[in-house]
């Protein structure tokens, strides 16, 4: 059975019999890396186009179909030296790429409409100042009209349609006071302009747009560069599955070219990458990623498996299929749309202040203008001095508070290797007061490693790795991969089964089973002090050594954990894993509060009683099993080689090898709450100082200019305040 | 005032001009790669005198 890779399915046609794909790459960061792949990759006959994109750590590769294959640039890749996997841009990343190109766009046409407006506004205050005509003010009052009423019905639309969705929905949320002050700034001064009056305030209403679009435009650039990092780390996996396309022949596809029905070879030691039902074959499978459990599980036809379980033994047939009833998965659906459906909804800080601040400032406008009606300086009066009262009070600021400060924190977060996935929950990071950790996968680390290698003689722990590349058992080669072995030992002969014999110098050598190399007793004792762990011995001549290989802890686990119980958070672990494995985790972090062999239900239950307690939980998990609980808490974190339920389930993602990213997540997060909570009460000082003023109807366009533009740059730079902290900590 | 006939046209016609550019540059992918184009900036690769 000859095995060919089929990557057809991220290959789109290109013009003139071309074709093209998009290629996630690993470690590109300089001039030098771009001018390697692009030379590289261009010298190839029938290479039309090879362009890095470095932002995204992207390539984009247009060949002529008929004379190259996606298998040979990708070849070609690694003969340069990038790891590369192809990818289908998913629709959620083009829907946010697109939204950020609209955002862009409003905000040029608001600036440069801007620009303009301020030009003939300047030349209106200064003549005011001096002497200017009223016919040339008119005429430049018209000018700024024709500008500035286009912009706004241009640049607008961001607001205009959020402000109308919230009003469907019989509530209020910041763009309605933006909406209304940005249409009612306009009307009065169309007014104000047809009756010759000396201010108006169209300048106002286009700077309005142009620093809120600036905010708008921030927040959807992170989290499409958000989106795009975890596109590439998920398209880097690089996740196949070997199917077969006819009764004997089969080919190796990407997961994502898999469908419901088709068969899929897993041999010994490969990763199952879909959930089905075995067909043909019998092995142990490793299911840790997906229960917690870290005994292996026998499958036989019938049994189901998920994608991220290991299969240890035989080779098996599976027969992909979909959720269906009295399967995990369809469980694990179950709870998932249950906890997403009764998780509250929570409410946005920016949305709560404008809950709070709408009906204020709707008020004080009304209440402006019944008060000058009451002195009788005439209704048109008293309306422009309430119109102007609603402008001045134009949250621009308050606008601005939170999504400066929600991208100066991605930002960071970014830089401790934390991918956030929603502005908001940045804020519920800063409420969270328990966490809640699984154990398998993200205490510990989602591969095997060796867990006495301190006990262990360094040259005989050599050796042994060098004799384990010689072997296919999933262990052996967990044991050469965490010992860094990459020279074979010659004449080394497996026996299936049992283990691998070698000579060394003279030295009859034998790696495998403890019993077959003399260490029954060994093991059985170090079984007892480690009880997840799996033996394997080596004895080479009169020597010998035990490794036991189980799922080491995160290595800064225990500090981190140290870190996190100074900060006064409350730290539980909640595992599917069996009794002692989870004692034994626990004991060595520091843990006291444990739970083992938890099902789904049993988590989401204690996550509840947590939630009665009025406590606000963290919970950490990768498994499919985890994934109710992820949607279920108040706000969850998944490590990067979290099973796709998980990840999508969880609102931020962590990259690497240790834990350390929680507590800096933990810890900007709350440094951003501060933040956005002083820019709010900037933005209420604000306010206090200049509506007196307006509605004392001393606000000329001048004042309102630069009130607007001094308190949104006050507040851009408390926002950036969260950044700089960071980088000298 | 009779600048004026000149001035204001011309100074509409340069914003115009500029939001144009803009739109340009973004539609033909310039701001695609901020990064990128910091590093190409300093490559020779692109000299008419060299493959490029």
């Amino acid at each position: 059975m000859a095995e060919i890779s089929d990557f057809s399915i991220f290959v789109h046609p290109a013009a003139d019999g071309g074709a093209a794909m998009d290629l996630a790459v690993d470690g590109i960061h300089c001039a030098a890396c771009m001018r390697a792949i692009e030379k590289g990759l261009s010298s190839e006959p029938g290479m039309r186009s090879a362009r890095v994109n470095l932002a995204n750590k992207r390539v984009r590769v247009e060949w002529q179909a008929d004379q190259l294959s996606p298998e040979r640039i990708l070849d070609r890749m690694e003969a340069i030296g990038f790891r590369a996997y192809p990818f289908a841009s998913d629709r959620i990343e083009s829907a946010e790429k697109r939204e950020e190109k609209r955002l862009l766009l409003c905000l040029a046409v608001a600036g440069f409409a801007g620009m303009n407006i301020m030009l003939l506004s300047v030349s209106v205050w200064a003549g005011n100042a001096s002497d200017i005509t009223p016919e040339t003010r008119d005429f430049f009052h018209w000018l700024s009209a024709l500008i500035a009423i286009p912009t706004a019905a241009y640049a607008g639309r961001p607001f205009f349609e959020s402000a109308a969705r919230a009003l469907r929905q019989r509530a209020l949320n910041m763009d309605v006071p933006i909406s209304l002050g940005v249409i009612l700034a306009l009307g009065m001064s169309v007014v104000e302009t047809l009756n010759h009056a000396e201010h108006a305030y169209f300048d106002s209403a286009v700077m309005l747009l142009f620093f809120l679009l600036i905010g708008r435009y921030l927040d959807q650039s992170m989290r499409r560069r958000t989106r795009s990092v975890a596109t590439n780390l998920a398209a880097l996996k690089g996740e196949s599955a070997v199917k077969f396309v006819s009764d004997t022949e089969i080919c190796k596809v990407p997961v994502a070219a898999i469908r419901v029905g088709d068969r899929v070879l897993v041999r010994p030691g490969e990763r199952v990458s879909v959930d089905g039902v075995v067909i043909e074959g019998r092995s142990e499978i490793d299911a840790s990623l997906v229960t917690g459990e870290t005994r292996p599980v026998p499958a036989m036809i019938g049994t189901d498996v998920y994608a991220g379980t290991l299969n240890l033994s035989g080779t098996l047939q599976i027969k992909v299929r979909a959720a269906e009833a009295g399967t995990l998965l369809a469980e694990v659906q179950k709870l998932l749309e249950r906890a997403t459906v009764s998780r509250s909804a929570y409410v946005q800080i920016a949305d709560r202040a404008a809950r709070l601040y709408s009906p204020l400032v709707h008020a004080s406008a009304l209440l402006t203008f019944l008060g000058w009606m009451f002195v009788g300086i005439g209704w048109h009066d008293s309306l422009i001095i309430a119109i102007t009262v609603l402008i001045i009070t134009c949250p621009c600021a308050l606008g601005l508070a939170v999504p400066a400060v929600q991208v100066v924190a991605a930002g960071a977060l970014f830089r401790s290797r934390v991918l956030l996935g929603s502005g908001d929950a940045l804020e519920r990071f800063a409420q969270a007061d328990t966490i809640v950790f699984d154990k398998t996968g993200t205490l510990t680390l989602p591969r095997s490693g060796v867990l006495n290698i301190a006990a262990v003689d360094p040259e005989l722990a050599d050796l042994a790795g060098r004799m384990a590349l010689s072997s296919k058992h999933p262990l052996a080669q967990a044991l050469a991969k965490a010992l860094g072995a990459n020279v074979p030992v010659s004449n080394a002969t497996e026996e299936a089964g049992s283990g691998v014999r070698a000579e060394i110098d003279g030295e009859s050598a034998f790696f495998g089973r403890p019993a077959l190399a003399g260490l029954e007793q060994e093991a059985e004792a170090l079984a007892l002090a480690m009880p997840g762990a799996s033996m394997i011995g080596v004895r080479i001549g009169v020597r010998a050594a035990l490794f036991a290989i189980g799922q080491e802890i995160r290595p800064d686990a225990g500090q981190t954990l140290q870190i996190l119980r100074e900060n006064g958070y409350a730290i539980e672990i909640l595992s599917g894993d069996h009794e002692a494995a989870v004692a034994e985790v626990a004991a060595a972090l520091g843990v006291e509060h444990f739970a083992s062999a938890m099902k789904p239900a049993d988590k989401i239950a204690r996550l509840e009683a947590l939630q009665r307690e009025g406590r606000k939980v963290l919970m950490i998990g990768d498994g499919l099993n985890d994934a109710p609980a992820l949607a279920a808490a108040h706000v969850s974190l998944s490590p990067i080689h979290a099973a796709h339920i998980a990840q999508a389930a969880a609102d931020a993602l962590f990259i690497g090898d240790e834990l350390a990213p929680v507590a800096a997540a933990l810890d900007i997060a709350r440094r951003a709450r501060q933040a956005m909570i002083q820019n709010l009460w900037l933005a209420v000082i604000y306010n206090l100082l200049a509506v007196p003023l307006a509605i004392a109807g001393y606000v000329t366009p001048l004042i309102a200019a630069l009130a607007m533009s001094g308190s949104s740059v006050l507040v851009t730079l408390n926002a950036l305040k969260v950044g700089w902290r960071r980088k000298s900590a | 005032m009779n600048i004026l006939v000149f001035l204001v046209p011309l100074a509409l016609g340069l914003g115009l001009l500029g939001l144009a550019a803009f739109v340009w540059s973004m539609d033909s992918g310039q701001f695609d790669d901020l990064d990128g184009a910091s590093h190409r900036v300093l490559s020779d690769a692109d000299l008419p005198d060299r493959k490029p």
